[in-house]
């Protein structure tokens, strides 16, 4: 059994989970590829775009991912933690926000 | 960044036999991954034969002024391999005769051999269609005696290829050493002042970009316009087209990706990128690469591996066109370097 929930290798195995649904499997992959051709955003974009994602969603698999796309495109570190710093701030942002409903119920509440 | 070459280490990878034993073992070995054979084998595609030699790849010596850390070639200021002027004449002889269209001289830096300006006189006047020499840019503001360089080579209207890893300074150094990315700047600069790599001329200026670290190269084109737009708005240098090469795991880069840890995902990227259209193309199909000392090998990667051609013309003094042409092509593992992606030559992408 193994010990920990993620494995490294798991990546290089994705494109199995078509093989208990080969249809809905091939149907996100072929989603999938679409997504990331160039189109109004270049392939760049997309994949900073990706990176920025990966690490909102925590995705460790994407991480590594895309952080490997990046370098292949050229992407500087520079603007991969740029891109990251968007991300965060969405997620801060987000979390935030939502402190306006609190302060909201809290007016409500109190006389 | 080291400063040495393996050689001058001792290191136990400057040995050919032990890169090609460590290419051949493990997860090649284990069955994890197929042997490039076994690849060729599953699509048809066994064994790559040599067709007529269309490209002459001309190895003068490995010494460089540089000791960049993927050098496939082990090159170094340490490195005394150097081609003496009777191989050189030699080559002359089979350049006039052997009606490739294409002459490339490489290294190690082929400016550091002392012959490189007699050489260059000479094959130029044997009417080749295009006549590379590879040059990796800093070695004209290493010293006094390479400053005409530039000048040098349009009086004899060379095509220059340089090596550029990045359009920013910091990836460049790291790859390459400090301050290489300041002077090859400088260099291109120069380089453009004489009519090298300007939009019309027929100056060629090409630059070869690798990747600094255990990554394959992203799509030619797209990195092109990348390098394209930043070199001409940052430093307003210009220059006609980008190679995209693979760095193939041998010599000092297969050292750095088992440092690294590395080396199986890496093997991993380049197997899984198989692409069996790129075999059709790889470069050892119309080159043919001649050593320091005049021997023939399929490529400069099978020179750096010892690896001779499967031929009875053993050396350039033996050249003969019918024995080489059709000769089974000698591979290993490092073969998938030319077939991942959208596959990689001394030319760039091959489909
Ligand atoms: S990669 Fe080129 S410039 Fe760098 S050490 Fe090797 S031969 Fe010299
Ligand atoms: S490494 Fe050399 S022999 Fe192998 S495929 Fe590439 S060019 Fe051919």
């Amino acid at each position: 059994m193994q010990k920990t929930y993620y494995d490294p290798a798991d990546l290089k195995k994705f494109g199995k989970i078509s093989e208990w649904n080969e249809e809905l499997g091939s149907k996100f992959f072929e989603y999938y590829n679409s997504v990331f051709k160039e189109g109004a955003l270049s392939e760049r974009e997309k994949s900073l775009i990706a990176l920025a994602v990966s690490h909102t969603e925590q995705c460790p698999y994407c991480i590594d991912a895309y952080t490997k796309d990046g370098l292949q495109r050229g992407i500087t570190k520079e603007e991969m933690m740029e891109a990251l710093h968007v991300g965060a701030a969405i997620k801060s942002g987000a979390t935030l926000v939502h402190g306006v409903q609190m302060m909201n119920k809290v007016n409500k509440l109190e006389m | 960044m080291a400063t040495k070459s393996l050689h001058k280490r001792n290191s136990d990878l400057a040995n050919s036999n032990r890169q090609l034993d460590i290419l051949s073992n493990g997860i090649f070995k284990n069955g994890e991954l197929p042997t490039f054979k076994s690849k060729l084998a599953e699509t048809n595609l066994a064994p790559i034969k040599a067709k007529k030699i269309e490209i002459l790849q001309i190895n003068v010596g490995y010494m460089c002024n540089q000791v960049c850390e993927h050098c496939h070639v082990d090159a170094g200021p340490d490195r005394q391999e150097i081609m003496t002027r009777e191989t050189m004449q030699q080559c002359l002889n089979v350049i006039e005769n052997s009606g490739a269209h294409t002459l490339d001289l490489t290294g190690g830096a082929p400016e550091m051999n002392p012959h490189f300006r007699w050489f260059v006189e000479e094959a130029s006047k044997a009417g080749i269609k295009d006549f590379i020499v590879r040059s990796n840019l800093t070695i004209i503001k290493a010293n006094k005696k390479y400053y005409d360089l530039p000048e040098f080579f349009k009086k004899h209207n060379v095509h220059v290829v340089s090596s550029m890893p990045h359009w920013t300074r910091g990836k460049t150094d790291k790859q390459r050493g400090n301050g290489v990315f300041d002077s090859s700047i400088e260099a291109l600069k120069m380089l453009n002042a004489v009519g090298y790599g300007m939009p019309e001329s027929p100056l060629k200026l090409d630059l070869v970009y690798n990747p600094s670290g255990a990554f394959l190269p992203g799509n030619q084109a797209a990195l092109e316009k990348d390098f394209k737009k930043a070199l001409k708005e940052d430093f307003n240098i210009q220059f006609h087209n980008l190679f995209a090469i693979t760095n193939l795991p041998i010599s000092r880069f297969l050292d750095y990706l088992i440092a690294s840890e590395n080396y199986e995902d890496y093997m991993y990227s380049l197997v899984e990128a198989f692409n069996p259209s790129a075999v059709a193309n790889v470069m050892c199909t119309n080159t043919l690469s001649v050593s320091w000392d005049g021997y023939l090998y399929d490529c400069d990667f099978n020179q750096m591996l010892e690896l001779p051609v499967n031929s009875k013309a053993k050396h350039i003094s033996e050249f003969n066109q019918d024995l080489l042409e059709g000769r089974n092509i000698v591979i290993s593992q490092h073969c998938y370097g030319c077939t991942a992606g959208a596959g990689s030559s001394c030319q760039g992408s091959v489909t």
